[in-house]
């Protein structure tokens, strides 16, 4: 049976397109410092430090986690470096959790980051292997087919995917460090953008963006003495699947179903949409909320899309299971942190600190990540209660 | 002077890596076949299906593939993306259709060009066949296949998809 572990510090920076006034090892400091601030603790506070991102080739730092030590004040401490492709901000979060739940450490600092300014991610993978043609699109490219595939089953509407990507940056307007700032969007404007990767719109895509997120995870003694409320972990779960293999369902991912029912079953959870407050979920391309919706259990299969156009998830239009609150991934998006900031922002809810994006009353949170060809997921729930 | 200059706040610095590619067996077959026209894919012994290019092992039952299968160049499209990007290093100027598709006798899809087609008549379903480059270009390399063209034959219902037999779709309906 694992210990208590409780979030009792959160800390990011400011979303943007390039932060060329510091350096990647700047940028990781800067959010780690936040994160300490935030709990209220010093560097000597920490036992140990779990680093995470997306692939070295991004920047071209290889193994970062060796130039990073220093900014992260690891000298003499234990430290580690977590790789699950798109999904690493979440899976980092896990592994400092365990680091806690263990009881082999007290206290651990856990950082997530991406530069995307000083990378170029597309052509990072876009490796070629001789056994296949040299055709790969980027992210985009890949789950487009997917995301036909998903429109043709479940007949939904063309304009779930417009609705979501209005609804998120409308979301994002409400957070301060959200890189999109467009409060005035509209559905016309995201239908007109260009089209990338049909199905998939300029506007229902994630941006490029440079960040850091942050995290101080403590055991229950510690976390009782927090001075803000912490956010305690009620569940915790990983799941992957290969890449390709005959008679994979792509759509709705078997790994993630799994994952979804192992998370629920620690924190007592038998119906997502109604046990939960709210959901910090990843969603790079907008038409990802309907499949997850279905993939997650808030809805039942072909029908996630209907939450989404009722305004289930929409904080504006007072929605019961509000989804990305924060704005999402569609409105900032460094790829490494990206997860964690899901698993972060759930924390904040439930912290009830999430400022304007705030959930009111919320008091049990889910956190998502998902990355590789939507084969690797990792899951907290949250709560504002230890039990 | 120096109140003269720009700030720099970074600067260009490429990256090359160059591989030396061990192909496994699986590959290895695919490709030296490939090079003499040939689709050679690798049955499953616990689930009977068939994968293509095989990598050797079927990744759902983690057992190796041994049994081989020449495949036809026809196919099924299952899914699609038309793309309006250019690929890095790649010529192909967007609009370019890039297909999941399923070869006829064949489990699994692999991404391909589709081309001699209107994009918007793209489909699920869709019958395509290979073009081949002439066979003095034929390399250890996909890209032997120039691209898929659509075939004058009905669409495959969803459910069939990933499922036809090597015998191709219209000798299914004949069965």
């Amino acid at each position: 049976m694992a210990n208590l572990a409780a979030v009792v510090g959160i800390g990011q920076t400011k979303y943007t397109t390039k932060r060329d006034d510091v350096s990647i090892a700047g940028l990781v400091r800067e959010a780690a410092q936040n994160a300490l601030d935030d709990a209220g603790i010093g560097w000597d506070d920490i036992d140990a430090v779990i680093l995470g991102k997306a692939p070295d080739m991004f920047e071209g730092v290889i193994m970062p986690e060796i130039y990073l030590t220093d900014a992260l004040g690891c000298n003499g401490k234990p430290m580690l470096r977590v790789h699950t492709a798109g999904s690493v901000g979440g899976s980092t979060a896990l592994v400092a959790a365990s680091h806690v739940q263990s009881g082999a450490f007290n206290r651990v600092l856990t950082v997530a980051f991406e530069k995307q300014s000083e990378s170029n991610a597309m052509w990072a993978l876009s490796n070629p292997q001789p056994f296949s043609t040299h055709l790969n699109a980027g992210a985009g490219g890949y789950f487009a087919p997917i995301i036909r595939e998903y429109m043709r089953r479940s007949n939904a509407p063309d304009d779930v995917g417009i609705k979501v990507a209005v609804k998120d940056r409308l979301h994002g307007a409400r957070n301060p460090l959200a890189h999109l700032q467009r409060p005035d969007i509209t559905m016309e404007e995201v239908k007109e953008s260009f089209m990338l990767w049909d199905p998939i719109r300029f506007l229902e895509s994630c941006p490029s963006s440079d960040g850091a997120c942050a995290m101080v995870i403590a055991n229950e003694e510690l976390a009782e003495q927090s001075a803000k409320p912490p956010a305690w972990i009620r569940g915790v779960a990983m799941r992957s699947e290969p890449t390709m293999y005959a008679g994979r369902e792509e759509v709705n991912p078997q790994a993630g179903k799994d994952c979804a029912a192992d998370v629920y079953a620690q924190a007592g959870i038998t119906d997502p949409r109604r046990d939960l407050d709210c959901a910090e979920v990843y969603v790079p391309f907008s038409w990802y909320e309907p499949m997850w919706l279905e993939n997650l259990g808030f809805a039942p299969e072909g029908e996630g899309w209907k939450l989404t156009m009722e305004g289930a998830t929409s904080l504006d239009e007072g929605g019961d299971i509000p989804w990305n609150p924060s704005g999402g991934v569609l409105s900032s998006n460094p790829i490494g942190a990206s997860g964690m900031i899901r698993f972060a922002e759930a924390a904040r809810q439930v912290r009830g600190d999430a400022g304007d994006h705030q959930v009111e009353g919320a008091r049990l949170a889910l956190g998502h990540a998902y990355g590789g060809g939507a084969q690797f997921f990792a899951m907290w729930v949250v709560g504002a209660d230890k039990a | 002077m120096a109140d003269q200059q720009d700030t720099i706040t970074g600067i260009d610095v490429p990256v090359y890596l160059k591989y030396n590619f061990t192909a496994g067996a699986g590959p290895a077959r695919f490709l030296s076949q490939v090079k003499n026209g040939k689709l050679t894919g690798q049955r499953c012994p616990r689930c009977q299906q068939v994968y293509i290019p095989p990598r050797g092992s079927c990744a759902a039952c983690g057992v190796a593939t041994e049994e081989e299968l020449v495949l036809p160049d026809k196919a099924t499209v299952q899914s699609f993306t038309i793309v309006s990007i250019p690929i890095p290093n790649n010529p192909i100027k967007p609009p370019y259709i890039i297909a999941n598709l399923v070869l006829d006798g064949a489990n699994i899809s692999f991404i391909h060009l589709m081309s001699e087609c209107v994009n918007e008549d793209v489909r699920i379903g869709q019958r395509v066949q290979a073009v081949w480059k002439p066979e003095e270009e034929w390399d250890y390399s996909m890209d032997n296949i120039r691209y898929f063209k659509p075939l004058d034959e009905p669409d495959v219902p969803v459910a069939q998809i990933g499922k036809l037999p090597v015998s191709g779709w219209e000798g299914m309906s004949d069965a």
